[in-house]
C-alpha cells in the first residue's frame, strides 16, 4: 500500500513513494533517502540526536509521523553548510570542541540553529543550557556545547547586523 | 623495531604533541557524514529486530512464529528451533574477555530484556511488528533481585581475573592501636552506559568473507572473536569501526544478537542490519551493578589511618562472574599502616554487569570519599588537612614508589580557584538566597594500564606518511591524539600524515578502555615512526653524498620532514632527497605498544576535585553550582581533547551522584525506568561552570612517551565531593547513591 509524499528536503522537493504508512520520518530519511547525518538515539522523543527543523521548528523527527507532515519544508544537518562553508553554527562546535563520539551533534547542531533563530536565549548561558537540555550528550561535551551555542549567536547577530 | 635509546635520540614530542589541535574527524562529525554503523546500507539489506523477554527467569513456552511470519515483509524468524548453527556455544568463554551471551541457544530466560528471537524484514517497520506478533508465552519462576535478593557468596576474581581480596600490613595491630574508628555503610545504584549510539551491527557475506560494521572498542578482539564462534578463519572477516557513537565499557564485549545477525546474514544471503532499541541496551550489553559497601577506617590520635577496611558486596547475574571491584579504589589512595580489601556478591536475574567507566573505581571512590569526609568532621579538620595528613607518599597497598603523582599540586591549584580556604568547617552554615550552600571535595586517581598494540609508519617518496592501526575512537579523539603522536615519531608535520584506523585488517590497537588507549596504541605508532625514521638515518649518515655523512645513526634529529645533524644544525637533508638518493619508493616501519617486565612503580593518575551545591531546604532538591577539578595526568597530547575528557568524567560524576539508577520492579524483575525519560543521565542545564586544570607532570616511568591517560580519571572524585557538599549544606551525611532528594529534607 504505496502513498505518496511529498517534502522540500533541504531546499530540493521530492515526491516520496512510501512503501509502509507506519514510517516516522526519521526512518524515512535514514532508511529511504539515505540521509544518515540525522541519528536515532531513542527512538521516543527522549534524546533529541533525531532533531530537524520542520517548516523552520525544531522537532524530534523520531516522533513525526511521515506522512503528518506532507508538504513540510525539511531541513537536516546536511543541509547546513554550502558547499565546503560550515554554517556557523557547525564552525562553532568545531572550534569549541562541542562533541566527542560526535553522535549526538547533528541533533546538537540544528538545535542550536534553531535555538538562535528563536532568539529566546541570546547571550545568557544559563538560558542557552536550558535550552539545549531537549539535546542528550552521554559524552557530556556539555560546557564546549555552550561555549559553541554562544559563539555562533555572537557571530550571526553580526552578520545579521552586517 | 626501534629500541628507545634511538627513539630518543632521534625525534622529540612536541611538535605536534602537545598541542590543542581541533578534532582532525571534526568536520565530518558537524556535517553528518561521519559514518557510525547502523548507517550503513548496502544494497539489498534487510532489517533485523530482536524480540525481548518480559520475564527475567524461567524459559519461553511459545512463540507466534506464524503470526510474525504472516506480516508482510517478514522474511524469516529465528527462534532456538532454527537458529543456525555457531562452532562455539555462547556460553562459552573464548577467552577472559568474553562473556557468556545469548544467541538463541535454548528456551531460558536468565533475565528481561534477554533476547529470545531475531526477526529479519524488508523494512524496519515490519521486522518491529512481526517481532510484536510473536506474543510469547513463558513459564516464570520468581525473580531474585537486588542486593538482598539471594544469598551472598565469594567470588574468586574480581573485575577480570583478579583477586578478590588483598590484606596488607597487620589490620590487628593497627586496630588495637587505634585512638578512634568510623564506620559507613554506602550503597551506590545499577547504572547503564547509555552510549548514545545504539549498538548496531550491519553483517554482509561474500562468499565465505564477512564483513561486519559495529562499534567496538577492541576490533582486533572481535575478528577473533567472531572468528571463534563462527568457525572461520580471523583472516576472512573485516570489522569496520571508524567511529563509535560513545562507549563507555559496553561496547568492548560481543553479545548474542551481533552473532545472530551475522548468522541471519549468511542464512538468508543478504546484508542484514540491526540496531538495538534504547530499552534493549538494558540487559545485554552490560552495566555497573548496585554495590552496598562497608568501609572501616581506624584512625590513630593524631588523624592518620591506621587501618582501612573496605567490604564490597556486589551484584552479579546467575550465569557469569564480573564482580565490581569497589574496593580496590581503596588501595593507592590515602596513607595506611594496614589495609584490607575484600568482596562478595550475590546472583540476581539480571544481565552480566561489565566494565562500565571507571569501573570498581567510580563505586569505590564514591564510598572511600565519603567515608574520609565523616572522619575529617570527627576529627574536626579541614577535609583537605586531612587528606593531605593522610596523604600516600608511596602506595599503601604495595609499598612501591609512585610513578609521579603531582596530587598536592592538584589539591592546591583547584582549592585555589574555588576558594575553598574560605570554607567553615560546620555544615549547613551558608546559604545562597534561600537556598542551602555546601563545599565538598574528593581525591580522584586511576590507574595507568598499558595493554597491547601494534603500528606501521610508511614514509612515500614525497616526504609524506601513512601510519597504521586498528585504534577505536569512541569520542576521546583517536583520531586527532594518535596521529600528533605518529607525526611527532615521524618528525613530521601532521599535515603530511595519513592515519588510516579502525578497521580490523590494520596493525592491531588493541582496546580502547581503562583509559591506556592513548600511551599503548601511541607507543606503537611512535615507535613505528621511529624505526622508520632509524632506517632513513642509517641511510643518509652511510651515504657520502649526505650532508649529514658521518654524523653516525645517533647523531641525527629528525624534526619537520628533515634530518638535522647534532653537532651542525646547518646541515640537514629533506625526507624525500634522501630517499630519492637511495632509489627507494617507501621506508617503512613498525612498532609496538606494551609495559615491559613487572611494573617496579605505582603508576597513577590524580586530581582533587572541588564541588559547591546548592539544596532547597524544603523540597531537598540539588543543584550543582560549580564543579572545579586540578589533574596530574602526564604528558597532555591535545589540552583541548584532554580537557573535554577530564570534563566528561566529571559529568559523569555528577550523573553517578545525583541521577542515574536503573530500578528494577522487584516482582517481575523488568526494568521500571529502562528509556532515556526515566533513565537519567545529566543534561546541559545540569551543568553549570565547571573547570578543569590540569598540572604539569613528567612521568619517565610510566611509559616512554609519559602519557598516562584522562578518560576515566575525572568520574572519581567528583562524586564523593559532590555529597560531601551535599552534607555541607545540609547535615545530612549521603550514604546511597544517587541522592534522592527526599533524603534530605
Ligand atoms: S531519537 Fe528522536 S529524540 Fe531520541
Ligand atoms: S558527543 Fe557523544 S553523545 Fe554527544
Amino acid at each position: 500500500m504505496t502513498q505518496t509524499l511529498n517534502l522540500t528536503i533541504n531546499g530540493t522537493t521530492q515526491t516520496i513513494a512510501l512503501d509502509d504508512p507506519r514510517a516516522t520520518l526519521l526512518d524515512v530519511l535514514r532508511e529511504r533517502l539515505g540521509l544518515t547525518g540525522t541519528k536515532k538515539g531513542c527512538d521516543r522523543g527522549q534524546c533529541g540526536a533525531c532533531t530537524v527543523l520542520i517548516d523552520g521548528r525544531r522537532m524530534n523527527a523520531c516522533l513525526a509521523l511521515a506522512l503528518s507532515h506532507d508538504g513540510a519544508a525539511v531541513t537536516t544537518i546536511e543541509g547546513l553548510a554550502e558547499g565546503d562553508r560550515l554554517h556557523p553554527v557547525q564552525d562553532a562546535f568545531l572550534r569549541h570542541d562541542g562533541f566527542q563520539c560526535g553522535y549526538c551533534t547533528p541533533g546538537q547542531i540544528m538545535s542550536a540553529v534553531a535555538l538562535i533563530a528563536e532568539a529566546e536565549a541570546g547571550l545568557d548561558p544559563e538560558r542557552v543550557r536550558e535550552g539545549m537540555s531537549g539535546n542528550l550528550c552521554r559524552c557530556a561535551a556539555y560546557a564546549g556545547i555552550t561555549e559553541a551555542v554562544l559563539d555562533a549567536t555572537r557571530t550571526m547577530t553580526r552578520e545579521d547586523a552586517a | 623495531m626501534a629500541d628507545l635509546m634511538n627513539v630518543q635520540a632521534h625525534v622529540r614530542l612536541g611538535s605536534n604533541a602537545g598541542q590543542s589541535m581541533t578534532r582532525r574527524d571534526g568536520v565530518l562529525k558537524v556535517t553528518g557524514r561521519a559514518p557510525y554503523a547502523a548507517d550503513r546500507q548496502p544494497g539489498g539489506m534487510l532489517h533485523a529486530v530482536t524480540a525481548t523477554a518480559g520475564i527475567a527467569r524461567g524459559r519461553v513456552a511459545h512463540l507466534d512464529t506464524a503470526a510474525a511470519l504472516a506480516h508482510p515483509g517478514v522474511v524469516r524468524v529465528y527462534t532456538p528451533a532454527n537458529r543456525p548453527p555457531l562452532a562455539e556455544h555462547p556460553d562459552t568463554k573464548i577467552h577472559g574477555f568474553a562473556w557468556r551471551m545469548e544467541a538463541l541457544q535454548d528456551d531460558t530466560v536468565r533475565y528481561a530484556g534477554q533476547p529470545i528471537a531475531l526477526v529479519v524484514a524488508d523494512t524496519l517497520e515490519a521486522a518491529t511488528e512481526g517481532a510484536r506478533l510473536l506474543n510469547p508465552r513463558y513459564e516464570a519462576e520468581a525473580p531474585r533481585i537486588g542486593l538482598d535478593g539471594n544469598t551472598p557468596y565469594q567470588p574468586e576474581t574480581v573485575s577480570i581475573g583478579r583477586p578478590p581480596s588483598l590484606e596488607a600490613g597487620d589490620m590487628d595491630a593497627a586496630r588495637a592501636g587505634a585512638a578512634r574508628h568510623l564506620d559507613t555503610v554506602v550503597e551506590t545504584a545499577a547504572q547503564y552506559h547509555n552510549a548514545l549510539e545504539p549498538h548496531a551491527i550491519t553483517a554482509q557475506w561474500f562468499g565465505d568473507r564477512l564483513e561486519i560494521d559495529t562499534p567496538n572498542q577492541a576490533i582486533g578482539l572481535a575478528k577473533q572473536s567472531f572468528a571463534t564462534y563462527l568457525g572461520i578463519e580471523p583472516s576472512q572477516i573485516l570489522i569496520r569501526s571508524p567511529f563509535l557513537g560513545g562507549g563507555f565499557g559496553s561496547k568492548a564485549i560481543l553479545y548474542g544478537a551481533q552473532l545472530l545477525v551475522v548468522l541471519a546474514a549468511r542464512d538468508l544471503d543478504r546484508p542484514v542490519k540491526l540496531a538495538l532499541r534504547r530499552d534493549q541496551m538494558f540487559g545485554p550489553v552490560g552495566h555497573r551493578p548496585a554495590t552496598r559497601q562497608t568501609l572501616r577506617l581506624d584512625l590513630d590520635e593524631h588523624g592518620r589511618i591506621a587501618a582501612l577496611d573496605h567490604h564490597t558486596l556486589a551484584v552479579a547475574s546467575t550465569f557469569d562472574d564480573f564482580i565490581e571491584s569497589a574496593s580496590n579504589a581503596s588501595h593507592s589512595v590515602y596513607a595506611t599502616t594496614a589495609m584490607r580489601t575484600t568482596h562478595s556478591a550475590v546472583r540476581t536475574d539480571t544481565g552480566t554487569p561489565g566494565p562500565m567507566r571507571a569501573p570498581g573505581e567510580a563505586p569505590g571512590s564514591a564510598a572511600l570519599e565519603v567515608a574520609i569526609d565523616e572522619a575529617a568532621y570527627a576529627l574536626g579538620m579541614d577535609p583537605l588537612a586531612f587528606r593531605l595528613l593522610n596523604y600516600a607518599d608511596t602506595d599503601p597497598s604495595t609499598g612501591m614508589e609512585f610513578s609521579s603523582k603531582a596530587l598536592r599540586e592538584c589539591y592546591e591549584r583547584a582549592a585555589d580557584l574555588f576558594g575553598w580556604k574560605d570554607r567553615p568547617l560546620e555544615p549547613r552554615t551558608m546559604r545562597q538566597g534561600r537556598l542551602l550552600k555546601g563545599w565538598g571535595m574528593g581525591t580522584a586517581q586511576f590507574p595507568c594500564p598499558m595493554f597491547q598494540a601494534a603500528a606501521h609508519a610508511t614514509l612515500r617518496a614525497d616526504g609524506s606518511a601513512v601510519v597504521e592501526t586498528s585504534a577505536a575512537d569512541m569520542g576521546q579523539g583517536a583520531w586527532t591524539a594518535l596521529a600528533q603522536i605518529a607525526a611527532d615519531g615521524l618528525g613530521i608535520d601532521i599535515d603530511r600524515l595519513e592515519f588510516r584506523s579502525g578497521q580490523s585488517d590494520l596493525p592491531d590497537a588493541g582496546v580502547a578502555g581503562g583509559s591506556g588507549h592513548t600511551a599503548t596504541a601511541g607507543t606503537a605508532l611512535f615507535n613505528a615512526g621511529a624505526d622508520t625514521v632509524r632506517q632513513l638515518a642509517d641511510l643518509a649518515t652511510n651515504d657520502p653524498a649526505s650532508p649529514l655523512f658521518g654524523a653516525g645513526n645517533a647523531g641525527v634529529t629528525a624534526r619537520g620532514g628533515r634530518l638535522y645533524r647534532n653537532d651542525d644544525e646547518s646541515r640537514s637533508e629533506a625526507y624525500e632527497d634522501i630517499l630519492a638518493r637511495a632509489g627507494l619508493d617507501l621506508v617503512r616501519g613498525e612498532g609496538k605498544g606494551a609495559r615491559e617486565g613487572e611494573a617496579q612503580r605505582a603508576m597513577f593518575s590524580h586530581g582533587g576535585v572541588f564541588a559547591e551545591v546548592l539544596v532547597d531546604p524544603d523540597l531537598g532538591q540539588i543543584r550543582v553550582n560549580r564543579l572545579v577539578g586540578a589533574f596530574a595526568v602526564g604528558r597532555i597530547v591535545n589540552p583541548q581533547l584532554a580537557r573535554s575528557q577530564l570534563l566528561g568524567g566529571m559529568i559523569w560524576g555528577v550523573g553517578f551522584a545525583l541521577h542515574e539508577e536503573a530500578i528494577h520492579d522487584a516482582r517481575t524483575g523488568r526494568f521500571t525506568n529502562n528509556d532515556l525519560a526515566g533513565y537519567h543521565i545529566p543534561v546541559n542545564a545540569d551543568i553549570p561552570m565547571i573547570e578543569a586544570l590540569t598540572v604539569h607532570e613528567d612521568d619517565p616511568f610510566v611509559n616512554a612517551l609519559g602519557i598516562k591517560g584522562v578518560g576515566e580519571l575525572g568520574v572519581t572524585g567528583t562524586v564523593g565531593a559532590i555529597a560531601n557538599a551535599v552534607w555541607h549544606a545540609t547535615g545530612v551525611r549521603p550514604h546511597r547513591f544517587p541522592i534522592h532528594p527526599e533524603s534530605l529534607i
